[in-house]
């Protein structure tokens, strides 16, 4: 018998658990991968939207004359030019195309222009003319349910009441605070962008950047009155999403205007629209109550969660979901009562971003830790340690974790890693930089830690699937699927399990499209490397067992005797070599629907097996603080991960530092203004997201590897975790330095220099 | 007005509106769609380009401006052997992920590369401080641009 099951590699090509460079990287770094935005067509037109000015408004009259009339535009369309269904919706089909009668937000769509210039476009918009009756906007989350409701579907979009546990249960010790959190905008640096190119036969074809290829198929076929199969959708490449991309933009927009002009049409939203033309991070409201007895071990947590919504649903179910089952953290709870709501308002429709839910439950709930740490007397990480979940723990949805749950490695790991943070000699590096007042005799310091956690994959029983094919032909794996790359580097993993599970150097991947193959659902939830990467992963097996089988037959073997290494097929018994690229001169093909556990839905009470698996994460923050001017620089953030187990340690550590930088960005400075529904800071000048000098290096004291059940290779989503505790624990380090409250995030200069009563 | 910038080594001539914003000359009329936009308001440095040698956000000038000037983009900074060693850095070191910002970054680096010698971590964040990356956190572009620089 040979050795070749143990034969050394002589691939070059990295597989699983190697940081293989990503195949995009070349075209991304030399300027020739195109961006949404870099589509081109010689007989294309402009597209342009018209939005409204008024958060809530009824539309009595629209006059398009004028705008028909500019030179050079082909189309003006309105509400009812919208062929098929009126309204979209990830969720509930509840958002108009185009306006109807009533705008329910500032810079809802309300008309539609396609021109042969730019120019042209910006003219016909100008001379569209909307009569609106200004109604007053109902903007208030915490009493929009009395209010008359300002859509036919009602203004609570959702609410769960989670009781968990005995209701009659009081701590020795007590701690309550109320919290808040703004809104936070994506702020992905591609605006969204996208063309329709109509067919001969009445179908469709869409290039758009996205983060779900068949939901938004879906949806613009219904909208367009089209079998889903007459619009084939491809992925454009995606300049960043975060979220903002799982919802319908201009999908529909530039499907109409190709339908009726009969011409390709590109639209590119300006980034001030683009403020105005995706869903944000949901902006919540929350009060909690801690009990626990004397020696630090909690036995209830009330909370009360308002989240806004603004004008239209999204996805604001799932993301209530989460803020109610993991508002209490990452520790043992046993009894629980949690008010989770999301309304509706004339606010900004809100909806996914990294973390959904969680981030905004993380910082509340890590800020009562520390109270009750200091109400205790007792070391914060000793009190997260002394009630860490573990496997075999209930959550308060009453759900057993039967998979990993690292919670206390994580805490440890994360709070024992020594800190390299030396006090700042060079001016430069105190807060405010070379626009600095304070000498570092001004400067306070604060370290703090926090803990977070969230579900990986969808929940509450939602059918959810990803679709991969494999093609293995002349030694070239050629892999199909709808996964939306984002640049969260799925064309990277899958190629390495590729490799991994065909032994092959070369391979291919197709370009991600509805007309080839079923959906992968969503970029999101953490969850394609599990979803997607697992359908690869069988369909790769599938197609190793048929090939197997097939040269057995051909060669007589017995095929429990061949093995595929290295781009060969050889016997285990010897005699046997062929090269993997003769053997697969015919093609072998295979293609599977992956499947994650099945979920159920939430009872009345909150409770029920919803969740499939979850991650946990654990930062430490060291701030400075510049108490005079409230400025605040980050100087050190160390994290520790639970990962399952690391396909790519290049891709995972990236993962961690660029959501952590999203983190900071809510902890000190991103915050959409809205103001009477209107947003007051649509552009980059006044929406600050971090710099290179705004971030710190992310310390990396640990990525936990426990092989997770049923995920492919034991590997867990990791993508938002860094975005979840990060901002909890830049927060909690600003209160530690300034010994101020600070129950709200993004902290401004305001709350440090001027503390409510005192400004 | 007709303007004439040599592009990537190549003199081009064309008949622009005044108004034209240099990154809309590239893109638009040049083709030169390497070149990002990624907010207008000179916020994000997406647009970054070589104007004789230096880096310059490319929506902040006129392509009038640029008249007789040499720019140099995306595209043009590979040379016969591959890509520019700043490029070669970014993909070795996974400075990018999504990639929109990555032109303008490694334009950016060239020059503060080209301007400042021996430089250290903190020198490259300064230096870059001009252009948004919203994916990676900013750390393996500081390594991307160090490994570069040796």
């Amino acid at each position: 018998m040979t050795d070749t099951r143990v034969a050394a590699r002589t691939g070059t090509a990295p597989r699983i658990g190697e940081s293989a460079r990503r195949p995009d990287g070349a075209p991304k770094t030399s300027g020739s991968f195109a961006f949404s935005s870099d589509l081109w067509h010689d007989r294309m037109l402009w597209g342009g939207t018209l939005r409204s000015p008024h958060p809530s408004a009824r539309i009595r009259s629209i006059q398009i004359g004028a705008a028909v009339a500019v030179t050079g535009v082909h189309a003006v369309l309105l509400h009812d030019d919208v062929p098929g269904q009126k309204e979209f919706g990830l969720e509930h089909r509840d958002q108009p195309v185009l306006a109807g009668d009533i705008v329910r937000y500032e810079g809802e769509p309300v008309a539609i222009v396609a021109a042969d210039h730019p120019e042209a476009v910006r003219m016909a918009l100008e001379a569209i003319v909307v009569d609106y009756e200004v109604l007053a906007p109902a903007v208030d989350p915490m009493t929009v349910e009395e209010v008359e409701p300002i859509h036919p579907d009602g203004n609570l979009i959702r609410r769960i009441h989670l009781r968990h546990g005995d209701q009659d249960v009081v701590g020795d010790v007590q701690v309550e605070g109320t919290y808040e959190v703004a809104m936070q905008d994506q702020a992905f640096l591609g605006p969204e962008s996208g063309m329709a190119v109509p067919a001969d036969d009445g179908s469709i074809d869409l290039y758009v950047a996205t983060q779900w290829l068949h939901s938004d198929r879906d949806q613009v076929a219904d909208c367009l009155g089209l079998e889903p199969g007459s619009v084939r959708l491809t992925l454009a490449g995606v300049g960043g999403a975060f979220g903002a991309r799982e919802d319908l933009s201009l999908h529909v927009h530039l499907c109409m205007l190709a339908q009726h002009t009969d011409r390709p049409v590109k639209m590119v939203y300006s980034r001030e629209e683009s403020f105005h033309g995706h869903v944000h991070r949901h902006p919540a409201q929350m009060w909690y109550r801690h009990h626990a007895t004397s020696d630090g071990t909690l036995v209830r947590v009330e909370a009360r969660l308002v989240l806004d919504g603004g004008a239209y649903a999204s996805s604001s179910s799932a993301v209530i979901a989460n803020a109610t089952c993991f508002a209490a953290g990452p520790y043992r709870v046993p009894s629980a009562d949690i008010d989770g709501a999301v309304v509706r308002t004339n606010n900004p429709p809100c909806g996914a971003m990294r973390g959904f839910g969680a981030v905004q439950t993380c910082y509340a709930h890590e800020a009562q830790m520390d109270k009750l740490a200091e109400a205790l007397g007792m070391n914060p990480i000793e009190l997260r340690l002394h009630n860490a979940l573990e496997p075999g723990d209930e959550l308060l949805t009453g759900q057993t974790i039967t998979g990993t749950a690292p919670v206390a490695e994580v805490i440890r790991s994360c709070a024992e890693h020594p800190s390299a943070a030396a006090i700042a000699l060079d001016p430069m590096e105190l807060p405010g930089g070379a626009g600095r007042t304070a000498g570092p005799e001004d400067v306070v310091r604060g370290e703090a830690f926090a803990l977070g956690f969230k579900n990986l994959l969808f929940s509450e029983g939602f059918d959810d699937s990803s679709e991969a094919a494999c093609r293995l032909e002349g030694g070239v794996a050629t892999i199909t699927s709808a996964c939306a790359e984002v640049g969260q580097g799925f064309v990277t993993v899958a190629q390495q399990i590729t490799r991994e599970v065909l032994g092959v150097e070369e391979v291919v991947m197709a370009p991600a499209t509805t007309a080839t193959v079923g959906s992968a659902g969503s970029t999101s939830a953490s969850r394609q490397t599990w979803m997607s990467g697992g359908a690869v992963k069988e369909a790769c097996e599938k197609v190793r067992v048929q090939l197997l089988e097939r040269v057995a037959a051909q060669q007589g073997a017995d095929v429990s005797d061949l093995v595929l290494v290295d781009g060969r097929i050889v016997s285990l018994a010897g005699g046997l070599d062929i090269d993997l690229a003769e053997a697969t001169a015919e093609p072998v093909e295979a293609d599977v629907v992956f499947r994650h556990a099945q979920t159920w839905p939430l009872d009345d009470d909150g409770q029920g097996n919803a969740h499939v698996s979850f991650a946990f994460s654990a930062h430490r923050a060291i701030v400075d603080v510049d108490t005079g001017l409230g400025l605040v620089k980050v100087v050190e953030l160390t994290t520790s991960q639970d990962v399952g187990r690391i396909l790519n340690p290049m891709q995972v550590v990236g993962q961690l530092e660029g959501g952590a930088a999203q983190g900071v960005g809510l902890a000190v400075m991103e915050e959409v203004l809205v103001v009477d529904g209107r947003i007051r800071n649509a552009s980059f000048t006044d929406y600050l997201v971090p710099t290179a000098l705004d971030m710190p290096p992310v310390e990396i004291a640990a990525l936990i590897e426990q092989a997770e059940p049923g995920a492919p290779f034991g590997a867990k989503g990791i993508g938002e975790p860094p975005s979840i505790s990060s901002t909890a624990a830049v927060a909690a380090a600003i209160r530690v330095a300034t010994g101020l409250d600070l129950p709200r995030v993004p902290v401004r200069p305001t709350d440090i220099v001027f503390p409510e009563g005192e400004a | 007005m007709e303007v004439s910038v040599t592009v990537n080594g190549e003199v081009r001539t064309a008949d622009v509106e005044p108004r034209t914003l240099l990154v809309h000359f590239l893109r638009d009329d040049l083709g030169l769609t390497g070149t990002n936009i990624g907010c207008d308001t000179s916020s994000c440095g997406a647009c970054t380009v070589l104007v004789d040698g230096r880096s310059a956000k490319s929506c902040t000038m006129l392509a009038v401006q640029a008249d007789g000037a040499d720019v140099t983009t995306i595209e043009g900074l590979a040379g016969e052997d591959g890509l520019h060693p700043m490029q070669e850095a970014f993909h070795e070191c996974h400075a990018l992920q999504c990639g929109y910002c990555t032109p303008g970054m490694v334009m950016a680096a060239v020059s503060l590369v080209d301007e400042y010698s021996d430089m250290d971590a903190d020198g490259v964040r300064e230096g870059l401080e001009g252009n948004l990356c919203r994916c990676t956190g900013y750390q393996n572009i500081v390594k991307a641009v160090l490994a570069a620089s040796e």
